[in-house]
């Protein structure tokens, strides 16, 4: 097992939850989605249902790790006129008025765009404990982790069922936070049942890991976590929430269901 | 330089799902492509199956008008009509070497779907194309003949519908179907290391071209010119050249209606840098990094994005990189098939037309070649459609 040296505000908060005997719940919502009054709405309402850490969704025009449900309400978002600027002023604004943490998640090239040095200034502003960029690999993220982490924020590793131990092991030994492990060869979207393969990737994670083990993409209901036990630490849920909220469903009924 | 990287461009942005994936590629592009067995079979492919060498013609009468030597580099007369076989066979039978059973690409003008589907034909391989539905519209021909060879067609109805949506919608079934398919990655773009895989298959244009043109005048040419897309044809066509300082490398990107602020397919030219498809490179986009949708009268020089080895290029000096518009490459078309003979695609009608364009700027007696990177049957509707009225005109004169 490696330890991080650094610890967050994101990992405290998902051992706390743990103390208190329940699964971290991280809910993610599109910036901007459905529209970017009802956005704050809906924001306040996770905040207030019991979300732990709440995944802000910064909508990319092209994002190629996404399934149909997310790419569709990013492409609302987008339409309805958000922008990273329009979200960071929106949560700084509101800083300090949520229980939950914030991450940013989101496709590098707005965060580009945007500056990043800048970005990690005005995400500290804003109150944001993290990021979590899906096309930004270990490979590829040396210099984008050390102007987060030199602001005390995270990156937050994505691992799957087919990342090795040796690659989790070196995304430990750089990593704060917690770890997000993708429950599907596949991109999100919510599912039905999960492969054999993922306690294997579980063990895994839990073994090259000293972070919380959040599982994510295709997780729609309580009742599908029985089985994992005490091999996850969170849940993330996405999709499942996109749809509740495009069928004018409450969040608060959505987030009771976790309760 | 770091891996994958091209100077500033390059890389691997891509999930980390992906990554196993790129690294068995990465692996089979070092141990399996230089082996003896896999060149002496691809070579023979091509020779037997595709029928290289494609000839390098001159254009008699059009020379004589513009007072140097044009030459084409004839892929248009490759199995399939371009010069994307030339890769579609390397990657396929890669992916027989690999042991995956199927072929997975996307494609823009067809003419890579058609590419793919016919290699996957020729060595058993099942085969899946997404194409954007603006495209499966506009190149209907195409489609045709990819059903014909049994290919899988998944129109994608997302964002543009054209090109970029249909890398979209590959990539992400390549991260659920990454264990039986190989993604036949269609030009020298995307996350390392496609871009150096492709340029490796189709490198064989600028080296024949070289030896060819030695042969035939005993010198280098003053410029290799050729249309960019994603930038296969070209890199292909360049490649043996960049270390010749004195040979011009001219890559032609589409200007779309030439129109102030219009949609483009020129990203060197009026594109920023950043990150699209796993690669870091030179990219259409808003100030908020948002893709811009592109515009060419050719389906496959319509993409956002231009391959990260020509954003370096561009950097460095080594090539230079024109525009040419909708109009004038429809009037390429016309020249070059009326004047010669040959009717080229429309994405090769734009490398014909920045030589037409930009003859004053070409000395006297000059040799230069243009890849003819694809033949125009398949641009029949949309040339008809644009060049009606015209062809009107001219029917009776020829
Ligand atoms: C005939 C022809 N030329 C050129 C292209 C552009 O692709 P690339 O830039 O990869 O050569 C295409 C793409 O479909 C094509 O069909």
């Amino acid at each position: 097992m490696t330890t991080s040296s650094q610890t967050s505000r994101l990992t405290d908060r998902i051992c706390a939850a743990n103390k208190a005997g329940r699964k971290a719940l991280i809910p993610f919502l599109p910036g901007g989605f459905p529209d970017r009054e009802s956005f704050w709405t809906h924001l306040a309402a996770l905040d207030a249902g019991g979300a732990d850490i709440i995944e802000v969704g910064v909508p990319f025009s092209d994002p190629c790790a996404d399934g149909p449900v997310v790419e569709k309400a990013s492409i609302q978002a987008l339409e309805m006129g958000t922008t990273l600027k329009w979200l960071l002023e929106g949560l700084r604004e509101r800083a300090g008025q949520y229980q939950a943490e914030l991450v940013l998640m989101g496709y590098l090239n707005p965060f580009l765009q945007y500056g990043f040095e800048k970005l990690a200034d005005d995400a500290v502003a804003a109150g944001v404990s993290g990021f979590i960029i899906p096309d930004l690999p270990l490979d590829e993220d040396a210099p984008y982790r050390a102007i987060l982490q030199g602001r005390g924020m995270s990156l937050v590793p994505l691992v799957g069922l087919n990342t090795d131990l040796e690659r989790m092991q070196a995304y430990a030994a750089v990593s704060t936070g917690y770890v997000y492990v993708v429950s599907v060869l596949g991109t999100t979207g919510a599912r039905e049942s999960f492969p054999a393969e993922l306690a294997d990737a579980l063990a895994r994670a839990r073994k090259a890991f000293d972070l919380p083990i959040a599982l994510g993409f295709g997780i729609k209901e309580p009742a599908q976590l029985a089985v994992f036990g005490d091999t996850i630490d969170a849940v993330i849920f996405g999709s499942a929430l996109i749809t509740h909220v495009r069928e004018k469903g409450s969040v608060d009924a959505f987030m009771a269901r976790w309760a | 330089m770091k891996k994958g990287y091209f100077g500033d461009f390059g890389g691997q942005f891509v999930a980390e799902l992906l990554i196993p994936p790129l690294r068995e590629l990465e692996h089979a592009l070092k141990t399996i492509v230089p082996s003896p067995e896999f060149q002496a079979e691809f070579t023979a492919l091509l020779k037997d199956y595709v029928g290289r060498k494609s000839p390098l013609t001159l254009c008699p009468s059009l020379s004589k008008e513009l007072g140097f030597n044009l030459w084409l580099k004839r892929e248009d007369l490759n199995h399939t009509g371009s010069h994307k076989i030339n890769n579609t066979l390397g990657q396929a039978l890669l992916t027989k070497y690999m042991g995956k059973p199927a072929l997975l690409t996307e494609t823009g003008a067809g003419m890579n779907g058609v590419a793919t589907a016919t290699a996957a034909r020729a060595l058993d391989l099942d085969c899946i194309v997404f194409m954007g539905a603006t495209d499966v519209a506009r190149q209907s021909h195409n489609v045709r003949r990819m059903q014909l060879l049994g290919a899988e067609i998944v129109p994608v109805q997302n964002g543009t519908k054209t090109l970029k949506d249909a890398i979209n919608e590959a990539l992400r079934y390549w991260i659920a179907e990454q264990r039986t398919h190989h993604y036949c990655f269609g030009t020298a773009a995307g996350p390392h290391p496609f871009p150096t895989l492709v340029r490796e298959f189709q490198a064989v244009v600028g080296r024949e071209a070289r030896e060819q043109m030695l042969e035939k005048t005993g010198e280098l040419p003053y410029a290799v010119v050729a249309c960019v897309g994603g930038g296969s044809n070209a890199i292909g066509a360049f490649h043996a050249f960049v270390p010749d300082a004195g040979v011009r490398l001219i890559g032609v990107e589409a200007a779309g209606t030439g129109e102030k602020g219009c949609f483009n397919s020129a990203p060197l030219n009026l594109g920023s840098p950043g990150v699209l498809h796993g690669q870091m490179t030179m990219l259409l986009q808003d100030d908020d990094g948002q893709i811009l949708p592109s515009h060419s009268v050719a389906a496959g020089l319509d993409y956002p994005g231009v391959g990260p080895e020509h954003a370096h290029l561009h950097a460095s000096g080594r090539a230079t990189y024109g525009t040419v518009n909708d109009a004038q490459a429809l009037n390429a078309f016309m020249r070059l098939t009326r004047a010669e003979g040959i009717m080229p695609a429309l994405e090769s009608s734009h490398a014909v037309a920045w030589v037409l364009e930009n003859r004053d700027q070409i000395p006297r007696g000059a040799n230069v070649i243009v890849n003819l990177s694809g033949r125009g049957d398949k641009d029949m509707d949309i040339i008809e459609e644009s060049l009606g009225s015209l062809l009107g005109q001219q029917g009776s004169k020829g």
